[in-house]
């Protein structure tokens, strides 16, 4: 029997249309732009200004404190303007906007395509390359990888584990570098292994993708620690706690730190770019975006040069859709939709799913008619549909008493409601409140 | 081009409350269909008059009381109705049957608020009404497999448990098993076909519009509750050779006749009334066993199901509010 997490979860259709394409390398673009909030914590400092020439990987903004990240030029050229602009959700950023002029890289970059095995750094210095190289949690999450990877002293990490379920519906990004780069994810294992000073290292892959379990499985043998954990395809297996759950079979505590379990969750896409920073000094400057839907011309998984439009991506990728009535940033579980296809690919895209008219709206909303299908999906065993109800009555104190804090926003329950209802809408304005609340008690 | 904007998640089930409902429907189909086999055109009667007075009644009250949109589309007033048909003799007068899906959708549902807001079981509530206001049109239990065409002359007898109530539990002897799982035994019209019933549980457990626990955990009770009593008996009174035959008997008969199979697959597992953590719905489960157990044997009815569940549709809010389901990191 096949591991996955202990509570709740749901199996939607998982619509994995780009399964089978490979990465496909495009095109630099003629112009990028670079917000400076792309990952979670402050944002970086901008350290040019117009007029300013850069290469690929040339730092053009600094992390902010510890919690923040570094931001690398994905092309070379000149610095057109920093300047506010409108980002994805109609929200406006600063952002550097760079013209590009040939393809020069920073010398300390290997280009070369050798794989290099050989691990030379200590943990200490591995650490600092990371966060030298800008990276962040690539699933989505866009955490700092440098942080995670130093977890608070009274925690003692036992072992790694490598997110590649992608249990989101539609993306196969993590699918597709997983084909392509196999040895590369593996000896970022290793490498990450030596930063924490673990032995042991779990590769979660969901069983829909059998060849790249299959491929890792075959190529692990040669790395010592690292074993491959077929999961039983289900979401949300991405969640860090129910990852930790399925493969270790340990709950993280309510407000406790996933390390309290022993383990540290990286996403399959990070690991890469750590082999890739640490083993050829190479900088966060591009990544794997999977374009798709069911009507667009050419879905696919295509390695983006970080700052690209979103509308020059859909272009290459055959152009919208005439029928496109919504554009979604990540899954479709998950993802944000979007207001403004003129802003960049930042980190933590994995994804662009565009739907059609038909899957673009709401169903009409009808009476709670208490089937519990909420509560049986919830996968951290909370009261959804009561959650909703206290956050619509403002009776905050009481859904704190029904962990409202502890929800995950996977939205597994509005996706099972019968009924329609904006069961996680409400969730959310109520998770936001408690929080509000929780930070003036301790503040007074 | 505009662009919807919207929170995630961006993608449904696509299961709706209807199509709950409507599966229940479907669900019921052999049973009913074994009821027009064994009580003929009565039971195709009380049945359509039943759906199409909830129907009416619905729309009535949304339509002048609400003021809102009727609903009827969602398939809720007629499952209704089809429940509260199936839970009726056969015989029953047009003019009872539209009383009880007065007190059914207009007191039991709509009083509260509607779909969705109801304490009670509003097809039960409606039956019990019958039950208590006219006690001797609904004991009159026509006897299967006599005229197609009988309706309210119909021939009537007395249903198993009433007898077994009567005469002492010595009497199971004569009992013809095969007759409960095919339905050629006397009682309420859709409730008699064992067999159906359970057809219809495997369909709803398939269409995941229903979990197990309520259902099983009634079914189980009640089992094994009566298997003991049984056993009991012959133990205090030998009356059989094998004691262990006879409580397994007396068990499976209890099973198998008056409302049980219907009552808990269909009337205990309704949405609104019975409890939505699984451990909620064992604990319901069981208590419904215990009660229908002990007013079939203790009680003044021979049979307890409808009050049973009445009695724990009260305490379904207590049950939401003091099992919770089993939360992540405290396992």
């Amino acid at each position: 029997m096949l591991k996955t997490f202990r509570i709740g979860g749901i199996h939607p259709n998982e619509h994995k249309l780009t399964a089978n394409c490979p990465v496909t390398p495009l095109a630099i673009p003629r112009q990028v732009s670079i917000t400076l909030n792309q990952h979670i914590g402050a944002p970086a400092n901008c350290i040019v200004k117009k007029g300013d020439t850069v290469k690929v990987g040339t730092l053009i903004a600094e992390a902010c404190g510890f919690v923040s990240a570094n931001i690398h030029s994905p092309v070379s050229g000149t610095i057109a303007k920093v300047d506010k602009a409108a980002n994805a959700f109609g929200q406006y950023t600063t952002t550097i906007v760079i013209d590009t002029e040939g393809d020069e890289w920073e010398e300390s970059i290997d280009r070369s395509p050798e794989l290099k095995e050989e691990i030379t750094l200590t943990p200490r210095e591995i650490v600092q390359k990371i966060a030298q190289a800008g990276i962040v949690g690539l699933g989505g999450a866009t955490f700092p990888t440098h942080v995670k990877l130093t977890p608070p002293k009274e925690f003692k990490p036992t072992a790694l584990i490598v997110n590649a379920t992608e249990c989101e519906p539609y993306l196969t990004d993590d699918h597709a570098l997983m084909l392509e780069s196999p040895d590369q994810i593996l000896i970022g294992c290793r490498i990450l292994m030596r930063a924490i000073g673990v032995e042991q290292t779990y590769i979660g892959i969901e069983n829909n993708k059998p060849d790249a379990i299959a491929l890792l499985q075959g190529k692990a043998e040669k790395y010592p620690g690292i074993t491959i954990v077929p999961l039983r395809t289900r979401y949300p297996q991405g969640g860090e706690k129910q990852l930790i759950d399925a493969i270790l079979h340990k709950q993280v505590a309510h407000g406790a730190l996933p390390v309290s379990t022993g383990a540290i969750v990286q996403n399959v896409g990070t690991v890469f770019a750590v082999y890739e920073a640490v083993q050829k000094n190479k900088p966060l400057v591009e990544r794997i975006v999977t374009v798709t839907g069911d009507h667009i011309a050419r879905p696919g998984n295509y390695r983006v040069r970080l700052g690209m439009s979103m509308r020059e991506l859909i272009d290459m990728a055959g152009g919208m859709p005439n029928d496109c009535a919504k554009v979604i940033l990540g899954g479709p579980m998950m993802g944000k939709a979007v207001s403004n296809l003129d802003s960049p690919i930042s980190k933590g895209c994995s994804g662009i799913l565009l739907l059609d008219e038909s899957h673009a709206h709401r169903g009409t909303v009808a009476p709670c008619i208490r089937c519990g299908k909420c509560i049986m999906a919830c996968p951290m065993g909370l009261e959804p549909f009561l959650l909703a109800k206290l956050s619509e009555n403002h009776l905050y104190e009481r859904a704190e008493q029904e962990l409202i804090t502890a929800c995950l926003e996977c939205g597994c329950c509005a996706y099972s409601c019968p009924s329609n209802r904006p069961i996680l809408d409400y969730i959310r304005v109520g998770k936001n409140a408690v929080n509000r609340i929780i930070r003036s008690r301790k503040q007074s | 081009m505009e662009l919807t904007v919207s929170p995630a998640p961006h993608i449904h089930g696509r299961l709706s409350a209807s199509q709950c409902m409507y599966s229940v429907v479907i669900a019921l189909l052999p049973a009913f269909a074994v009821s027009l086999y064994f009580f003929g055109v009565g039971a195709l009667i009380v049945t359509l008059t039943s759906i199409l007075s909830c129907i009416v009644v619905e729309y009535l009250i949304q339509k002048f009381l609400f003021k809102t949109k009727p609903t009827i589309g969602d398939g809720s007033a007629i499952l209704t109705g089809l429940l509260l048909g199936l839970n009726l003799p056969s015989n029953l007068p047009v003019w009872i049957v539209i009383i009880g899906a007065i007190v059914a959708i207009g007191i039991t549902k709509m009083a509260f608020g509607g779909l969705g807001n109801n304490l009670f079981n509003p097809a039960l509530a409606g039956r019990v009404f019958l039950l208590i206001s006219f006690p001797t049109y609904m004991t009159q239990w026509p006897v299967p497999g006599t005229s197609w065409w009988s309706y309210t002359d119909a021939e009537t007898g007395a249903t198993l448990l009433s007898k077994l109530k009567e005469e002492g539990s010595q009497w199971i002897e004569q009992v013809n098993i095969p007759d409960l799982w095919i339905g050629n035994q006397g009682g309420s019209l859709g409730e008699v076909g064992a067999i159906a019933l359970l057809i219809g549980f495997a369909f709803l457990l398939y269409r995941r519009i229903i979990s197990w626990h309520i259902p099983v955990s009634i079914l189980a009770t009640v089992f094994l509750f009566s298997f003991a009593l049984g056993l009991g008996e012959e133990l205090s009174t030998p009356q059989t050779t094998n004691a262990w035959q006879h409580a397994f008997d007396f068990a499976l008969i209890q099973l198998l006749s008056g409302g049980l199979l219907l009552g808990a697959i269909y009337m205990a597992t309704d949405y609104v009334t019975s409890p939505m953590t699984s451990r909620g719905m064992i604990v319901y489960g069981i208590s419904i066993g215990i009660l229908t157990v002990v007013i079939r044997q203790w009680g003044g009815y021979p049979e307890g199901v409808s009050f049973a569940i009445l009695i724990m549709n009260a305490f379904t809010p207590l049950i939401n509010n003091y099992i919770k389901p089993k939360r992540f990191g405290r396992a």
